[in-house]
């Protein structure tokens, strides 16, 4: 620590620049780009500063509410400073890629730094209190974006949107009120510390009964909305077809990277003996997640809506590594925990991977779009890649990251997952394959269909990506290929922190 | 007989006397041909400083009673000086009033029926003896009737002072008839040895003497307005001139209260007990009890009856005179209550109560003579609009009707607050509590009735956009005391050290 | 510093009642100049306040010979209301910037309440405390009565009378306390140790409760709350929410709970898993907290759906008391503060912002109006208080809400869960509300809109925005630094509970 509080600055900038923005009408989204672009200087910054033990960095602690447990905790370790950087990441690309925001772009803007903070504020929170604040600051701007600027059908999307997310935010309230109700603590490193030495059941039980269990399905619960997790996911569809692409790019990118981040963070540390009890059910949720996403996305006609399944399909991989990883392994047994690290280091890097990969997906959907007056329709396409080389290239390597093909960045992290899980649920891991191959088919098919075939006539002047199109998307290209050909550079920062995680989480 | 104690004594009543001549002569001698207003003006300040004198009489004449041979006749300091320069104040006040007032041009003969009936009520307040009681009584009483009659050229007036005197004199008769009664239960006519005889008689007090009590009850509950000897009320102060009906609620009011304050206060005086005792002290116990039982249940009943009867009767009004007198009904029941506990404490509140309630309903009646005079009416509706159209009197009206309603920080609530903690700091027997309890919530819905006024003063918009001329000297009068009012309400230590004082 | 925020209101209110009727500006800047005087006499006294226990401020004899005195004291718990009555003050004015008819006499009004508020929020005597909680309650009546709308003149008399019900129990209760007492004092805190019998706590407490609850809007005794909400204007329904409610729960906290903690004791026996006085009050607040919220859900007039918001937040107040413990009792000051500020921004945003506007407060016609562009502000300010009333974090009502839980929790789990379930309703009712008043029925997109046939709805004007950014940053602070107010609350709360503060 050196005196800055960084991770209050990293969180307050963006809440400046929204209140910039919201008073500078037409220039608010170079208001926007100034702002995020900052916010990843600093959030880059916090990345070189971590603690090489893989513990938390940067650590800010005052006195809050005492009575309540509430301290304003902050920290992070790699897993959230990789998540800063991905958020960060790809608020840089939607803000670039909303610059066709007509109607009251000053208010668009300021909730998308809004959402920004709320992104930076849970990732660095370290106390329950502050986390939800975020969780929630967050949940508000994705609404209204959807509401104010989404497609027809936005109106019903955004609020079944917010009920479930709502709904999902009620049970985790819930749950660690359970929690702060048997411990007096908010503290997710002390409730860790409580619950890795099997005290956080003991206090829970003597306070309120045997309802460990619940309450992990209540934080799950809360966090299965927002992955989300099959059954729980029939709010994304839509959210992500009718919001804009921007915004949906903003959801998908970062936002439901919250609810994974918060089951390492949070259900984890504090659940893990409970999860690994529920973990067959988990498991078979995970799988079918992951078969199932990718089963619908070949049903869609709607390239967004296709990204939208496609994305619960990816992060089902997620899912998949952590609950199958959530199972004891003897102290001995270097294989095992190998091969829990895998997985872990494979759920991180998928996350920070599709993260980059959908957003870039929707992005391609925002620009097809906006050259064909709306039409984003899968069959409405064809040939695309005559009248625009330099677009289906770059979408079709985007695309090839997105079903993993080695070299690029979604392989690495897939190859990890299943590394990890194949010694430790094999089932799982077998059945989830499925979905592999399920997603190939799909992306391929969108490929064949939107790039190759007979050009329709309404696409025949179909422009290019401009200059300044391509300098945006360059760099985001480049990270698919730096992270498929250099994985260590996240890798190996996020490892110690894996480790340590992995230490403290006793199933 | 010593008749300079005497003049001592009486020289307060004397000096209204004496006014009340004063004002008959410099009228009839000097303004037979001035115009009314001079006259009327020339009348009642001849009669302020007739009741100024006797308030300086008053003080003059210090606390020693008159006794005859070694029965006090007319009792003098304490709470009866407090009510005598009361009376004589009020009846000021009252008298102010006259000055603008148009509906007789016989002022200087109303003027003298005033101070004569005022020089009654300070009889009534110091008398300690059943036949200077009712003397007095009947000097107010048959100056209330004439002044209740005194607008000639109207019917109401007319009627309603007919009602009174009838009730009026049947009410006396009731009384002279339990006096008789307790006089030959006792055999004396003085208070102090009624109530030693009536202590002492051993073996139970006969049936008559509760024939008798009734009786008077009944004629003193006339006076004061109390359930079910009322009915009078409404009419007189609908169909009474303004001054009169003012006077009414008022002096009239105070010197019953006095009286019934003045009985109390025999039963506290250990001089009482001066005739020796022939029974055992069991037994006087027993007997003292049950007959405080007895006149107690009987006050408290009275009590009941006019606080609930007063205060929904007042509901279903439409006519402020009437309103104010269901009110006066409603409030002579909350102070029959601190009669009922019989302590000194208890006295004194009701005297506070009786005087600052005298003054606010004065005031109460100023404002409705000026809204009267200027629409023809005294119904709610007449009000209409009032802040509009004379906002100083709707400020006043506010001030004193929220007074009557008891809000603090006006004098009302202090004085009930007082009456009531005296009752309650007396006795902690369920019924007494029962009692207050009913009144304070029974004072809750007495808030609506006199919202219904204010509501048509200050909120609803007016009929009429003329604004109301109310005359300089009654203006002055009421905003005095609407001053007095808030005051009061304000310091109340003001008035009630200066009644500890006596 | 903290007794000048009561003179200066009442002094405003007096010049303002005077000023001519043609000066509408000068009206509103002096009430403003007064207000922001004593929200800075306020602040400076909350600020000087910090980290000390109970001051006396004033305490002159007032009435000796009851042993009334002029006691103003502040404590942690006083500071942070007398703060909240500051903020909702100017704030209140800032909102009632374009009214016109009478606009001396509403400011005047307005003050005369914000100086009776203070009064009650500093008088540590109880004679003195029911003197400035009656002074807050008239000028409520005139404030809706003259200056409302729906149904005003109903209204109006419903809140008066039930208020006036409420004080007259209350008055009942204090009579009877200081009778018992007999310790010839009104001090709370002598009262406090007087030692009454628990057998008088018992009934007493009940009484008092009940009776300054009715002012904090405890269901089954709220029904005055919605209609007056409803009726008055924008000020007062902020005023009523913000600062009157708080009265009761104050009173319920200072008084009842701090004269008769005995009160609170177990009968002895339960009927239904009903034990004590405790149970019972507790159970009515879990109720209202309910059942504001779902009646809430099902209003078609957005002023109805805040005025039952109000219910059901007060519940959370009322069930901290119950909780009787410390994190309970901050939680339901703190919520007192929490919903002062966020029902008043609520109400300006419906009743100022909007209504004045639009002329409807019908959902449903709200629904076609497009609110969301035409009156963005009005919309984006709602968003916020609305997340600021569903008790989102980062805003003041989390944190009091949360404590309130946990302290009810600690009490009776079955409190904690039911009162947990009207906050998930809570979350609906705004959301419903917000979906409908300003975010129904939008176009696809922003050009093809069709403008034509909306009426100028008038820009906003900067008291509103200066209103409204009060408020807000108000709720905004205590909810991210909740120890600005937590360090005042909680040492109160805790002498409060071991006794030393009562």
């Amino acid at each position: 620590m050196n005196g800055i509080p960084v991770l209050t600055l990293l969180t307050v900038l963006p809440l400046i620049g929204a209140a910039i923005a919201l008073w500078t009408g037409k220039h608010a989204r170079n208001v926007a780009l100034v702002t995020t672009f900052a916010s990843l200087a600093v959030a880059l910054y916090v990345w070189m500063r971590l603690p090489a033990d893989g513990g938390f960095g940067l650590v800010e602690q005052h006195l809050w509410a005492p009575t309540l447990g509430i301290e304003y905790h902050l920290g992070v370790d790699a897993l959230g400073a990789l998540m800063l950087i991905l958020s960060a990441i790809v608020t840089l690309m939607s803000v670039d890629a909303a610059h066709r925001v007509h109607h009251a772009p000053g208010l668009y803007f300021a909730l998308v730094l809004t959402l920004e903070a709320g992104l930076f504020g849970s990732f660095t929170a370290l106390n329950f209190f502050h986390w939800f604040l975020f969780w929630e600051l967050s949940l508000i701007p994705a609404f209204f974006l959807i509401k104010l600027w989404g497609g027809a059908r936005r109106g019903p999307a955004a609020t079944q949107f917010f009920v479930y997310t709502m709904a999902g935010s009620v049970a985790l309230l819930l749950s660690f009120l359970a929690v702060f109700l048997s411990t007096g603590s908010m503290d997710f490193t002390h409730l860790a510390d409580l619950a890795s030495s099997g005290k956080l059941e003991q206090m829970v039980t003597a306070h309120l009964g045997p309802v460990t269990l619940w309450l992990a399905v209540g934080v799950l619960a809360g966090f299965a909305v927002k992955v989300p997790i099959a059954p729980f996911h029939t709010w994304l569809p839509d959210a992500y077809a009718e919001a804009p692409s921007p915004v949906t790019m903003l959801l998908t990118g970062a936002m439901s990277k919250m609810g994974v981040y918060g089951l390492l963070r949070i259900a984890l540390p504090l659940f893990a003996h409970q999860i690994y009890l529920i973990r067959t059910p988990l498991l078979v949720l995970a799988v079918v997640t992951v078969v199932m996403g990718a089963w619908a996305a070949a049903a869609q006609k709607d390239l967004k809506r296709v990204f939208a399944y496609s994305s619960v399909n990816h992060l089902g991989y997620c899912l998949l590594g952590i609950f199958a990883l959530a199972v004891p392994i003897a102290a001995g047994n270097a294989s095992g925990h190998a091969s829990q690290a895998a997985a872990l280091n494979g759920v991180i890097l998928q996350m920070f991977n599709h993260g980059v990969t959908a957003a870039a997906l929707f992005w391609f959907v925002a620009m097809i779009q906006a050259r064909t007056g709306g039409h984003r329709g899968i069959d409405q396409f064809g040939g695309l890649r005559k009248p625009a080389p330099v677009l289906a290239g770059l979408m079709g390597i985007t695309l090839f990251a997105s079903l993993g093909l080695p070299g690029l960045n979604g392989f690495v992290g897939e190859f990890l997952i299943f590394r990890g899980v194949f010694p430790l649920s094999w089932v799982a891991a077998t059945v989830s394959v499925l979905g592999l191959l399920i997603t190939a088919v799909v992306l391929l098919t969108v490929i064949q269909k939107v790039f190759w075939g007979p050009v329709p006539e309404h696409c025949a002047a179909f422009p290019d990506l401009h200059h300044g199109e391509r300098m945006a998307m360059a760099p985001v290209i480049g990270i698919l290929f730096l992270l498929g050909l250099v994985p260590q550079i996240i890798v190996g920062v996020v490892n110690p922190t894996v480790v340590n995680l992995l230490a403290h989480w006793k199933f | 007989m010593n008749y300079a104690d005497l003049f001592r004594v009486t020289l307060p009543e004397t000096a209204l006397e004496f006014a009340a001549l004063l004002v008959l002569v410099v009228d009839l001698a000097f303004l037979r041909k001035t115009a009314l207003r001079p006259r009327a003006a020339v009348a009642s300040l001849l009669g302020v400083v007739g009741c100024l004198a006797a308030a300086w009489a008053i003080f003059a004449a210090g606390s020693v009673p008159y006794a005859y041979g070694n029965e006090i006749l007319l009792a003098a300091g304490g709470l009866v000086t407090v009510a005598q320069i009361g009376i004589v104040v009020l009846t000021a006040v009252t008298l102010l009033l006259l000055i603008d007032s148009a509906f007789t041009r016989h002022v200087a003969e109303f003027a003298a029926v005033v101070l004569m009936a005022a020089a009654g009520g300070l009889l009534i307040a110091s008398a300690r003896d059943l036949l200077v009681t009712f003397v007095g009584l009947e000097l107010l009483s048959l100056g209330l009737y004439i002044l209740t009659a005194f607008a000639k050229t109207s019917a109401k007036s007319a009627e309603s002072a007919l009602k009174y005197y009838l009730f009026g004199g049947m009410s006396a008769a009731f009384l002279l008839f339990g006096f008789s009664y307790l006089y030959g239960i006792a055999g004396s006519t003085n208070f102090y040895a009624i109530y030693s005889a009536l202590r002492q008689t051993g073996a139970g007090l006969p049936p008559i003497f509760f024939v008798a009590l009734v009786a008077i009850a009944a004629g003193l509950g006339f006076k004061v307005a109390a359930v079910p000897f009322h009915l009078w009320a409404p009419d007189a102060y609908e169909g009474a001139p303004t001054p009169s009906a003012a006077f009414i609620a008022s002096v009239s009011k105070v010197a019953s209260f006095a009286l019934l304050v003045g009985i109390v206060s025999v039963t506290l005086t250990p001089a009482a007990v001066t005739v020796p005792r022939v029974e055992s002290g069991l037994a006087e116990a027993l007997q003292s009890i049950f007959l405080n039982i007895f006149v107690s249940s009987l006050i408290f009943l009275l009590a009941l009856a006019s606080m609930l009867v007063g205060n929904l009767a007042a509901l279903a009004q439409h006519s402020v005179r009437r309103l104010l007198a269901y009110s006066a009904i409603a409030h002579a029941g909350y102070i029959l209550l601190g009669i009922a506990v019989g302590t000194s404490r208890g006295s004194a509140a009701v005297l506070y109560y009786i005087l600052t309630y005298g003054l606010t309903t004065i005031g109460a009646f100023g404002v409705v003579d000026v809204v009267e005079r200027a629409t023809g009416s005294d119904n709610f509706d007449a009000f209409l609009g009032l802040h509009k159209r004379n906002p100083v009197l709707a400020a006043v009206l506010m001030v004193l009707f929220l007074s009557l309603a008891g809000i603090p920080p006006l004098v009302g609530f202090w004085a009930k607050f007082n009456l009531f903690a005296a009752v309650l700091g007396a006795s902690n027997g369920a019924i007494p509590f029962a009692l207050v309890a009913l009144a304070v919530a029974l004072s809750a819905v007495s808030l609506y009735y006199y919202l219904q006024v204010l509501k048509r003063a200050w909120v609803q918009p007016a009929v009429h956009d003329q604004p109301i001329q109310a005359p300089p000297v009654t203006l002055a009068v009421l905003v005095f005391i609407a001053a007095a009012v808030v005051l009061l309400g304000c310091f109340p230590s003001l008035l009630q050290n200066w009644i500890a004082s006596f | 510093m903290l007794a000048l925020t009561i003179y200066l209101s009442f002094a405003g209110a007096l010049v303002l009642a005077l000023l001519p009727k043609d000066r509408p500006a000068l009206a509103r800047w002096l009430a403003l100049a007064v207000a922001v005087a004593g929200l800075a006499a306020a602040l400076a006294g909350f600020l000087a306040g910090i980290g000390q226990g109970r001051t006396v401020l004033v305490d002159l004899p007032w009435i000796p010979s009851m042993g009334i005195r002029f006691l103003l004291a502040a404590d942690g718990i006083s500071r942070v209301l007398v703060l909240l009555t500051g903020i909702a003050s100017v704030a209140g004015i800032l909102f009632s910037w374009n009214i016109d008819h009478r606009t001396h006499h509403f400011f005047a009004f307005f003050l005369a309440l914000i100086g009776g508020v203070y009064g009650v929020f500093l008088s540590f005597d109880f004679f003195l405390l029911f003197v400035f909680y009656e002074i807050a309650i008239v000028p409520k009546y005139f404030l809706i009565a003259i200056w409302g709308s729906t149904r005003r003149e109903y209204a109006a008399m419903k809140l008066a009378i039930y208020s006036f019900v409420g004080s007259a129990m209350v008055l009942i209760g204090l009579l009877s306390a200081y009778a018992t007492a007999g310790s010839h004092s009104t001090s709370l805190i002598a009262l406090a140790h007087a030692g009454l019998p628990v057998s008088f706590q018992m009934w007493c407490f009940p009484l008092v409760f009940t009776g300054f609850a009715i002012l904090a809007g405890m269901w089954p005794f709220h029904t005055w709350a919605p209609t007056g909400h409803v009726a008055a204007p924008t000020a007062a329904s902020m005023l009523l929410a913000g600062v009157v409610m708080k009265l009761g729960a104050y009173g319920c906290l200072r008084v009842a709970i701090g004269l008769f903690p005995h009160g609170l004791d177990p009968w002895g026996f339960a009927f239904l898993g009903i034990g004590s006085w405790r149970d019972v009050f507790a159970i009515l607040a879990v109720i209202g907290i309910v059942y504001g919220a779902l009646v809430a859900l099902a209003q078609s007039d957005f002023k109805f759906v805040i005025g039952y918001s109000s219910v059901s937040h007060m519940g959370f107040v009322l069930l901290g008391l119950m909780a009787l413990n410390q994190i309970g009792l901050s939680g339901a000051v703190l919520q007192m503060f929490s919903h002062g500020i966020i029902a008043g921004l609520l109400f300006a945003i419906v009743g100022r912002i909007v209504y004045d506007r639009t002329h409807t407060r019908q959902l449903a016609e709200l629904e076609t109006m497009h609110l969301s562009r035409r009156l963005p502000f009005a919309a984006w300010a709602f968003v916020i208080a609305g997340m600021a009333s569903m008790g989102l974090p980062g805003f003041s009502g989390f944190v009091a809400e949360l404590q309130v839980l946990v302290g009810a929790w600690a009490a009776n789990r079955w409190w904690a869960i039911a009162a947990g379930l009207g906050l998930v309703v809570g979350v609906a009712y705004i959301w419903r509300a917000l979906q409908k008043a300003f975010f129904t029925d939008l176009q696809p997109t922003a050009e093809d809109h069709p403008k034509t046939g909306w009426h100028d709805l008038g820009a906003i004007a900067w008291p509103e925005i200066a209103g409204v950014s009060l408020l807000l940053l108000s709720t905004l602070a205590v909810g991210l630094w909740p120890r600005i107010l937590l360090d005042s609350i909680e040492p109160a709360v805790q002498s409060l509970l071991a006794g030393g503060g009562r």
